[in-house]
């Protein structure tokens, strides 16, 4: 329980190593970087194209996340207004506390068809409660089929990116893993030729698709007033999943209502130009409980907490839940793009995951995640509803240490003492020069910049991540007395 | 206290923890675009931009464009509120939605089907078309098993923006799917490849 008196979430949001450690370990990985580096830097363009054709997107980044903002403050009416809407049109409405329970609810649903199956699209909040594992636990096989959690999947691994989770392979991997792992392929015929690899996904999915008895989403958007469901998507197995089965189940979290449908004249513009910088994305699907003779005749809602109460109970930190998962923040990061998205241990990565985590979970080692961050700021700048996400993590940092404020800690030893030295001038000089003379037998291994990458126990714990800087020849107090004199 | 109570009554605390409610700034574009030929330009510029084909033609060539998109071979579909006029100069079969009986997967996911529908609103902007499941549009499931897909847009129809088309849906408790070019994939390295499970290849015929 945390100080608000509210349990934490479980499931895949909560970061078994120490992140220091998690991306020390992916560093070593020069392909991993080479892939992050070269698909990240293509996003970054194509998203920064497709902004500049809105003159008005900085209006619309202030609209989005006023609606968010309005939408936290009016949570329980709205959520009371969503379940009336989508029931009325013919849905029925679950709710799970935490990620075991909306995996039961799913599990007993899928359980009531008789279905062994379900075809799945690509939700956050189904990694999030680690529904497949939960569904293979009872015998149920769960077929992910967008084309980067089909690769995921058939790699045995794990998500690394909130919208391409297999972001960390290239196409000549990604070929290999199809080759090896697809049932029924031709693994000599197959190319890594980006359109043979969708060939190959698309005669691999077709038949399941059209036979499938279950469908599992997610959604993008809630609209209260109606009871809608949003999801957008690019390959077509999104409206597969959607259209073909007799039943669809939807988890979603409930952070992500909006209050009405026009509110998506927003959110259907910022979302695709910062997710996957198009203009829009090829399909986007709205329906409302059941239409008759038209898709899905049952139709199932599951509304999550896990952690979003919690979140929600913090006023600085609450904002993280306007996020609209497009990744922007990810794809900017100069951090993410060097250790990529396993280092987080948890399905949300990046910027937006180094404060989303912690707060849905105090498990495990999510406290290390908010100084997973240079807090450059460029996730705040790339974030289409304007989370301040440098300013969540300063304020997560600050909570950190005031809960462990009472306990000895050599970073405030050390700072105690850096104070007695900086209160007085005399005694600032006479370190200074001390420290330049200790510091004179370094410059013969300083590299170009001046810098060390060693040093010897106890300073090593600084430069075992970053060269520490050697001080300067010469003072600007000296300099300034020569300069007069 | 069952979950829903539960997590309403954790909600209701959690939500009284930060600001009230203040009014949405809605300075940004949402105004009717001006009507006119740009409009239709700038529509077929993004479609194609977006790997669909486009044609231009006035009302009485409707039919013949059409069929030019066809295969003579092909099997035509078509929701049951398709003007039989528009698919008048197609030689091959053609097969009503729902005449006599509702189509099947099988039917539509047969090689050689082409479906042929209208539309609801398309947006010039972003290149989208709308459909909303009117008589001329029909299931979801008409406009995605099928390879092919041909949607006919009046110049009428098409809406500057976003949030111009949405306001001109009648009904947007419908079932809605919006179709921006075929079906594509980002998940290769981030580049956008075309041709996955929806249809791979989208004609749109713009017409008077």
């Amino acid at each position: 329980m945390s100080a608000a008196g509210l349990p934490g979430g479980t499931g895949n949001i909560v970061a078994r190593l120490p992140f220091p450690t998690a991306a020390g370990r992916e560093l070593g990985d020069r392909q991993l970087r080479g892939n992050l580096r070269r698909a990240t830097h293509t996003i970054r363009d194509k998203r920064l194209r497709v902004v500049g054709e809105l003159a008005d997107w900085e209006q619309l980044r202030r609209a989005g996340a006023a609606i968010k903002d309005d939408v936290l403050a009016r949570l329980p009416e709205l959520l009371e207004r969503f379940e009336a809407a989508a029931t009325a049109a013919g849905a029925t409405v679950h709710w799970a506390r935490d990620a075991e329970e909306a995996c039961a609810v799913v599990a007993g649903l899928v359980r009531g068809t008789g279905a062994a199956e379900v075809v799945k699209v690509k939700s956050m909040a189904t990694q999030e409660i680690g529904l497949n594992e939960a569904l293979a636990a009872v015998g149920i096989d769960a077929v992910e089929t967008d084309l980067a959690e089909l690769i995921v999947q058939l790699a045995d691994d794990t998500p690394s990116h909130i919208l391409v989770p297999a972001i960390h392979y290239n196409r000549t991997q990604i070929r290999d893993i199809f080759a090896r792992r697809m049932a029924g392929i031709d693994a000599s015929a197959l190319t890594d030729d980006p359109p043979a690899l969708a060939e190959a996904a698309r005669r691999h999915l077709r038949a399941r698709f059209l036979s499938a008895k279950v469908g599992i989403s997610g959604a993008n958007f809630a609209i209260a007033d109606s009871g809608t469901l949003v999801v957008v998507e690019s390959e077509g197995n999104g409206r597969m999943c959607l259209t073909l089965p007799e039943t669809l189940i939807s988890v979603v979290g409930v952070e992500k209502l909006l209050p009405s449908f026009r509110d998506l004249e927003v959110f259907l513009q910022l979302l695709p130009r910062s997710s996957t910088g198009e203009r829009m994305n090829p399909y986007t699907s709205m329906w409302t409980g059941v239409t008759p003779g038209d898709g899905p005749q049952t139709v199932h809602i599951v509304l999550v907490d896990n952690g979003r109460t919690e979140t929600l109970a913090d006023p600085v930190g609450r904002q993280a839940l306007r996020c609209i998962r497009c990744s922007a923040c990810l794809n900017v990061c100069p951090v993410y793009e060097r250790v990529g998205g396993h280092a987080y241990g948890s399905v949300y990565p990046g910027p937006i995951g180094a404060i989303l985590s912690p707060q849905m979970s105090r498990g495990g080692a999510n406290r290390t995640l908010p100084y997973a961050s240079t807090l450059c700021g460029a996730c705040f700048d790339a974030c289409p509803v304007r989370i301040d996400i440098p300013q969540v993590l300063v304020h997560l940092r600050q909570s950190g240490v005031d809960a462990a404020r009472g306990r000895p800690s050599a970073e405030r030893t050390a700072m105690r003492a850096m104070s007695v030295v900086m209160r007085d001038r005399r005694r600032y000089a006479a370190a200074l020069r001390a420290a330049r003379r200790g510091a004179a037998p370094l410059r013969a291994v300083a590299g170009r910049r001046g810098t060390v990458r060693r040093l010897p126990w106890p300073l090593s714990a600084w430069t075992s991540v970053r060269d520490a800087p050697l001080p300067p020849k010469q003072t600007f107090r000296e300099w300034w007395v020569d300069e007069r004199s | 206290m069952n979950a829903r109570d539960e997590i309403l009554r954790r909600v209701r605390a959690a939500a009284a923890a930060g600001p009230a409610a203040t009014a949405i700034p809605r300075d940004y574009d949402a105004a009717d675009g001006p009507p006119g030929a740009a409009l239709a330009d700038q529509l077929v510029d993004r479609l194609e931009d977006y790997k669909a084909r486009v044609r231009r033609c006035a009302e009485p060539d409707l039919a013949a464009t059409v069929a030019s998109l066809l295969p003579a071979t092909s099997t035509v579909v078509a929701p049951p509120g398709v003007p039989a006029a528009w698919l008048s100069a197609h030689a091959g079969a053609t097969l009503r939605d729902g005449d006599p009986a509702p189509l099947t997967v099988a039917d539509l996911d047969a090689p050689g089907v082409t479906v042929v529908t209208g539309c609801a609103v398309a947006v010039a902007e972003t290149g989208t078309l709308i459909l909303d499941a009117s008589p001329d549009q029909g299931r979801r499931l008409l406009t995605l098993v099928p390879d092919h897909h041909i949607c006919v847009v009046r110049t009428s129809q098409i809406a500057a923006r976003l949030p111009e088309a949405l306001r001109r849906l009648p009904d947007p408790t419908r079932p809605l799917t919006m179709i921006s070019g075929p079906s594509a994939t980002s998940d290769i390295e981030l580049n956008r490849v075309e041709g996955v499970h929806g249809p791979r290849h989208l004609d749109v015929v713009i017409t008077s």
